[in-house]
């Protein structure tokens, strides 16, 4: 099996390719000639690798979760520990990248969205570090559950601006950096925090985000002698899902899985999982993927307990993964992530994101039914600090 | 003819300007659409541009943003604006009408069921905003097979080769954009526009339409002066957005009527 995607259009089989406005056509295609001409650069990936390593803190461990993998009585989980990050996610690395190669445009002003705010933390972080005036826009429902990481961008000198339109969450957010991206094209680098939107960002955003999967390859053998049963990580537009599946696609007998957000459930149509529930293919934010839409195609707002995966569509290579048959989709419920959010912090003194809570669960739903020498790999992919008082509103706790 | 070429056709051997304005069909409700378009063609309007509201407008500045809100609340689908342009051509048979918007309610629909819709009910183009030349193919060959005009944007950005690109598979007319940015913003500049067209026309022979950024009669007269025609949405639709179920075909009315008499005298 050879799997060489995206073509040089962007398209991941009939998923992905560009589906931009005219005025952004020549910016995307920059990007694109800017990317190709740099990600092979020795230079370029020396720097990257130097930033992930002294100032990310790369590379990040594997943890085995002894206790929590004992309690449940099958499978043993293991936990790749994206929340050790500097910042506290995996939006770090992607973030690292993509301002090197603004750096190397000359581009002064970089812009993102965010939902759950770890990209928009990660880009404020990086826009310091570098030295580049950082817009961040963010929807005023999110700001709201995320007030502390709305403080943490502001503290590292970003503007944070409310997104009103719409349902006030991530794809509005989108909406409204894409419009910045168009007024303001010749001065702005656009540092997109998922692998989707219009090509090259699905290509991109994965290609930054591999190191998840690429350290895995190499540790698992280190500590097990051998690669995983599974590897299992939550999606939202799916980035530290691809950074983690990606390097393992060609891997034999290594069962891939991808969590999506099931809300109140799949049948309660209150949810972000549009590979799970079958969602018809679309077009939104540059690129054709699955997408969760009423039968006239308008956009329907989602649901989630999660921020970070509170959004209506997804990568176009996970639509081609499942479509091919590779990686499997399912859905974890709000209920279900909680649960799996208290018992790490139970069994193994580590507060997760709610958001990788989802791949977490979806590993503890599975495990007691597997005999206890399978190995299952969870992308742990942020840290749950943020999370603080959506949790705490949940349990009826005033901080 | 197409009801496009006939119009450009007509206003060229009368050596006049076309007016081109946009509405958001179900812009304030469904029963004002029709209303409001014979009223546009009746104050003066040559092509009617009727945008079909999409839940998440990227290219769109926060006038036309809730001019879609509420056309959505108001239960508008691309179906139903293409039933409203049936009723509209009951009384107006030679008015071109441009249907404009982003492609995923068209994908939803199926681009084959669209285009035979708009032959149907006397659609005349269409111009999808996210959908550029390279990702259109099969979405052209179902629109030129029932003769509905492709209609594209060009930019302050597009490059040569582009333009040679679009200039192969547009028809009707080109809507050039005349500046960096969402519809309804507020910084035109006639120099950049003066300077851009003469790359433009050497390689699209169908007439230039230019929009974005036309607030009022000396802006549109100004712009007449350079191109074939003036499209005229935010305006418009600040003024639906400020009018009452009373007033608003009247008020519109007025609007484009001095829109009309400024273009008209562009020589001047």
């Amino acid at each position: 099996m050879t799997y060489s995607y995206p073509d040089l259009q962007g398209h991941f089989g009939q998923f992905g390719g560009v589906y931009m406005a005219e005025t952004l056509i020549p910016a995307v295609e920059e990007l694109r000639d800017q990317y190709l001409r740099f990600r092979d650069d020795p230079e370029f990936k020396a720097e990257f690798e130097y930033e992930l390593k002294h100032y990310v803190g790369r590379p990040s461990p594997i943890y085995h979760a002894k206790r929590l993998s004992d309690d449940l009585g099958g499978a043993q989980i293991y936990l790749k520990r994206e929340d050790l990050n500097h910042t506290g996610a995996h939006k770090i690395n992607n973030a690292i990248g993509q301002a090197l190669l603004a750096k190397r445009m000359g581009k002064k002003r970089v812009i993102a969205e965010t939902g759950a705010g770890m990209h928009g933390v990660a880009t404020a972080t990086v826009a310091a570090r570098f030295g580049m005036e950082c817009i961040v826009y963010m929807g005023a429902e999110d700001i709201q559950r995320q007030a502390p990481n709305v403080f943490r961008m502001k503290l590292l000198g970003a503007t944070v601006v409310p997104v009103e339109s719409g349902s006030r969450t991530l794809k509005d957010a989108c909406n409204e950096a894409i419009r910045d991206w168009v007024t303001n094209v010749e001065t702005t680098f656009y540092i997109f925090g998922t692998a989707a939107g219009p090509h090259p960002y699905p290509m991109m955003v994965r290609d930054f985000q591999c190191v998840i999967g690429n350290e895995a390859r190499v540790q698992m053998p280190e500590m097990i002698g051998r690669q995983p049963d599974a590897v299992i990580a939550c999606v939202g537009g799916g980035s530290n899902a691809i950074g983690l599946f990606h390097p393992y696609i060609e891997v034999p007998d290594v069962q891939i899985i991808g969590v999506e957000a099931g809300g109140h459930g799949i049948a309660s149509g209150q949810h972000a999982a549009p590979l799970t529930a079958n969602s018809k293919v679309g077009v939104l934010h540059g690129n054709k993927v699955y997408l969760i839409q009423d039968e006239n195609g308008q956009i329907i707002e989602t649901h989630s307990i999660s921020a970070g995966l509170d959004y209506p569509g997804v990568g176009p290579e996970h639509c081609l993964l499942k479509d091919i048959g590779r990686a499997q989709y399912v859905a974890i419920n709000d209920d279900e992530a909680l649960a799996a959010f208290d018992a790490l912090c139970r069994f193994e003194g580590i507060i997760p994101a709610l958001e990788s809570s989802h791949a977490l669960a979806h590993a503890m739903k599975i495990a007691p039914s597997m005999a206890k020498d399978k190995v299952l790999l969870v992308n742990l992919s942020g840290r749950g600090d943020k999370d603080m008082n959506t949790v705490a509103n949940l349990k009826g706790i005033t901080l | 003819m197409s009801r496009i070429d006939t119009t450009f056709e007509k206003l060229k051997q009368q050596n006049r300007k076309a007016l081109i304005p946009f509405i958001t069909a179900g812009d304030p409700a469904q029963a004002f659409t029709v209303p409001l378009m014979h009223g546009l063609v009746q104050a003066g309007a040559d092509v009617l541009e009727l945008g079909v509201p999409f839940s998440d407008p990227m290219a769109d500045g926060p006038t036309i943003q809730r001019a879609s809100e509420r056309a959505l609340k108001n239960g508008m689908s691309l179906r139903g604006v293409l039933d409203l342009v049936a009723e509209f051509r009951k009384q107006d048979a030679t008015t071109p009408v441009v249907l404009m918007g982003y492609g995923n309610p068209i994908e939803a629909m199926g681009w084959e069921a669209f285009a035979q819709r708009c032959a149907e009910v006397g659609v005349d183009g269409a111009l999808t905003v996210d959908f550029p030349p390279e990702e259109s193919h099969e979405a052209f060959e179902h629109l030129q097979a029932h003769g509905i005009a492709p209609i594209f944007l060009l930019a302050p950005t597009t490059k040569e080769a582009r333009i040679e690109q679009v200039a192969k598979l547009a028809r009707g007319y080109v809507y050039y954009v005349s500046l960096k940015g969402v519809t309804g913003a507020g910084n035109l500049d006639l120099s950049a526009i003066e300077e851009k067209l003469p790359q433009l026309r050497r390689h699209i022979k169908l007439p230039i339409g230019v929009g974005f950024g036309i607030r009022d009669a000396a802006t549109a007269k100004a712009v007449a002066k350079l191109c074939d025609g003036v499209v005229v949405g935010s305006r418009i639709v600040q003024e639906i957005e400020d009018s009452t179920e009373q007033n608003v075909v009247a008020n519109v009315g007025r609007l484009v009527q001095e829109l009309r008499v400024a273009i008209d005298n562009e020589k001047e």
